[in-house]
């Protein structure tokens, strides 16, 4: 096949490498920037090297922040990811109630975070709140604001209520794009419902699947709001994950060199890690 | 191996049916032999699907029975009917090697892997998959995977019949042709009853030993393909086989035999005419019609208006007053110029009351 080649073509990607530049190429670069340089202020720099990005590899603390990071992400994927798939099952795929679950699984996804994180923290509080009183009336020693356990389940209690909904959603969509056919055909065949779920509806989750994991995985990576206001990273430094010693350092300790650099490793992992899922996922896809 | 009865079988998706349009499936009393081939043929929306979900168990009819080998079995599910099923779409388990979509029936019903190995080997070597059983089903074209579909139905040895929903929708038309033969292969292997849900005529008439056409929800005639073709029960048999299809002509009935322009015309249909009442008409197929001189007795005078070709034979539309009728001429045979006469073939002639035929 013969291509035309026309070099004015190029102008046409202008408008988006300019776009780009301007939201995250340039903002990318200050932060790239910060973290090879030292200052005092008076907008005094000084070359730093890698320096910044040897301490904080090196350091006990972002250790500790990135362990508590993979802990909590990863919990919460083995909690939403199961459920949501078995809240869709349960979903009815016809009929008047359709719209109805549809909005209530919607209703968590529509609440602004910092509210949800206010919201759950006043749920929780011990003393007046409806949760942690009636924990506390039950017997249990419920404290979140003081016992790193109780904080860690309030968080994760908080995330999987925010955020189940979308994986619902998402498996939802899979499964009605499913022909009765199938259906009819696993009758035919005799197979019984697990038998349908091994081979009928999950492969034809797996997509939407791989695409819930993803974006749960990268959301909660990132988590900030909701955990700001509902722990604030305590007690102590309990629920401290990456974000929260990310500001802590950079706004706290206004040490911006160190800052940056973990701006950027923080991002490279992001990074690093959603492309061996995909990868992961997708080989498996092609096999 | 069963012999299915459908008895005063009815079905409306509507929950209280009170007008006779209201039934997707009117009343319906049906025999299918044990092993033969049958095709239900009928356009879109004519109730054939629906009847083909009430056999297999996939609907539940809202009066009548359906009983296999005289055992009523209206209210069982599909599996316990030993029933299996082709549909339009192909269905395979994307996950699953083809071996073990063919295996997958058997696993179900807890057969010894020995007995489901030596099975799907015989079943792959029959519909040609032997070379593929290893590779992944999703990676099959659309006849492959029909294959698929169809041999998950021959694994099992109980099965009573086998259905096939339209199975050539999505099938290139050069395999077709090929499926449509192995087919037919199969069946005189397998001796399975077979059911065959179409709406092109091609298919329906080269797979089955008896044909049932049914429109608006009506079995309209029920029959080898010969028969449908020689001697429509019905106008809607006539029009709908054939290419093109039969001449409907209004006619009237005066001295009770069947008078088109006042041409007194000679019928199979015997009797007098007038004794009943209902609308009249005359049928024939443009196989039947020939040219004919003008002079001559019981000939339609008519005028030539339009001549096509398709092929080993020529389609003259004619003009006999206010009727079209349509005729075959054979490659190479002369056409009158525009003043002419048609003559029916009397033996392939018959007049219809109210669409249906007339003894």
């Amino acid at each position: 096949m013969n291509k035309t080649h026309d070099n004015r073509a190029w102008f046409f990607v202008l408008p988006v490498v300019a776009l780009v530049a301007f939201n995250a190429i340039i903002p990318l670069m200050t932060v790239v920037n910060y973290s090879v340089q030292e200052t005092f202020g008076d907008n005094v720099f000084f070359w730093a090297g890698v320096t910044w990005f040897e301490q904080i590899l090196r350091s006990p603390r972002f250790h500790d922040a990135l362990t508590r990071q993979l802990i909590f992400t990863f919990t919460i994927l083995l909690i939403e990811v199961p459920l949501g798939v078995a809240i869709a099952l349960t979903m009815p795929r016809k009929g008047p109630w359709v719209p109805v679950c549809l909005v209530l699984m919607a209703l968590p996804l529509l609440i602004p975070w910092n509210v949800v994180g206010a919201m759950w923290n006043i749920f929780a509080l011990p003393d007046i709140g409806l949760l942690g009183r009636s924990l506390n009336a039950l017997g249990f020693d419920y404290n979140f604001t003081r016992q790193p356990g109780d904080a860690w389940f309030t968080l994760i209690l908080m995330d999987v209520w925010h955020w189940t909904s979308l994986v619902v959603l998402l498996a939802y969509a899979g499964l009605v794009s499913i022909p009765d056919a199938y259906y009819q055909a696993a009758k035919i065949d005799g197979a019984r419902p697990f038998a349908i779920f091994r081979y009928i509806q999950l492969p034809k989750m797996k997509r939407v699947l791989t695409i819930a994991v993803l974006l749960r995985f990268m959301d909660s990576f990132m988590i900030y709001t909701e955990l700001s206001v509902l722990t604030g990273g305590g007690p102590g430094n309990a629920t401290t994950l990456l974000s929260i010693d990310l500001v802590k350092i950079a706004l706290g300790q206004f040490d911006l060199g160190p800052a940056a650099a973990m701006s950027l490793i923080y991002f490279l992992i992001i990074l690093l890690l959603s492309w061996v899922f995909y990868t992961l996922m997708m080989r498996n896809e092609q096999q | 191996m069963a012999k299915i009865l459908l008895d005063t079988l009815r079905h409306a998706y509507v929950a209280d049916p009170a007008s006779e349009s209201d039934w997707a499936l009117k009343e319906l009393n049906l025999e299918w032999e044990d092993g033969g081939a049958y095709a239900l043929l009928g356009p879109s929306g004519c109730g054939k699907t629906t009847l083909l979900s009430i056999i297999s168990g996939l609907l539940r009819p809202s009066r009548g029975r359906v009983l296999f080998d005289g055992r009523d079995v209206t209210d069982l599910p599909p599996d316990e009917r030993h029933i299996a099923q082709v549909f339009q779409f192909p269905v395979v388990y994307d996950t699953m090697t083809v071996y073990d979509n063919l295996a997958f029936p058997l696993r179900n019903r807890g057969v010894d892997e020995a007995h489901v190995d030596n099975r799907v080997r015989e079943i792959a070597e029959m519909i040609d998959l032997t070379h593929m059983l290893a590779n992944r089903a999703a990676g099959l074209t659309a006849d492959g995977k029909q294959k698929i579909s169809l041999g998950r139905g021959l694994v099992r040895s109980d099965v009573n019949a086998i259905m096939f929903d339209e199975p050539l929708t999505v099938i290139d038309p050069h395999l077709k042709w090929q499926l449509r033969s192995k087919l037919k292969e199969l069946h005189q292997r397998v001796r399975t009853t077979m059911i065959y849900v179409t709406h092109d005529q091609t298919e329906a008439l080269t797979f089955a030993d008896k044909v049932v056409v049914m429109n608006q929800g009506e079995v309209v005639q029920i029959g080898t393909p010969v028969e449908l073709f020689e001697r429509p029960q019905h106008t809607f048999v006539g029009h709908f086989i054939g290419s093109p299809g039969m001449n409907v002509l209004p006619c009237d009935a005066s001295n009770g035999g069947a008078r088109v322009n006042g041409v007194a015309l000679q019928t199979t249909s015997g009797g007098d005419l007038a004794a009943a009442a209902g609308r009249l008409e005359v049928g024939v197929r443009p196989e039947f019609v020939t040219f004919a001189d003008k002079g001559e007795n019981g000939v339609l005078p008519a005028r030539v208006v339009k001549v096509s070709d398709a092929g080993r034979y020529r389609i003259v539309e004619a003009q006999a007053a206010d009727h079209a009728i349509k005729l075959l001429v054979p490659e190479g045979a002369d056409i009158p110029g525009e003043a002419t006469a048609l003559r029916f073939d009397p033996e392939r002639t018959a007049v219809y009351r109210d669409g249906w035929i007339v003894a």
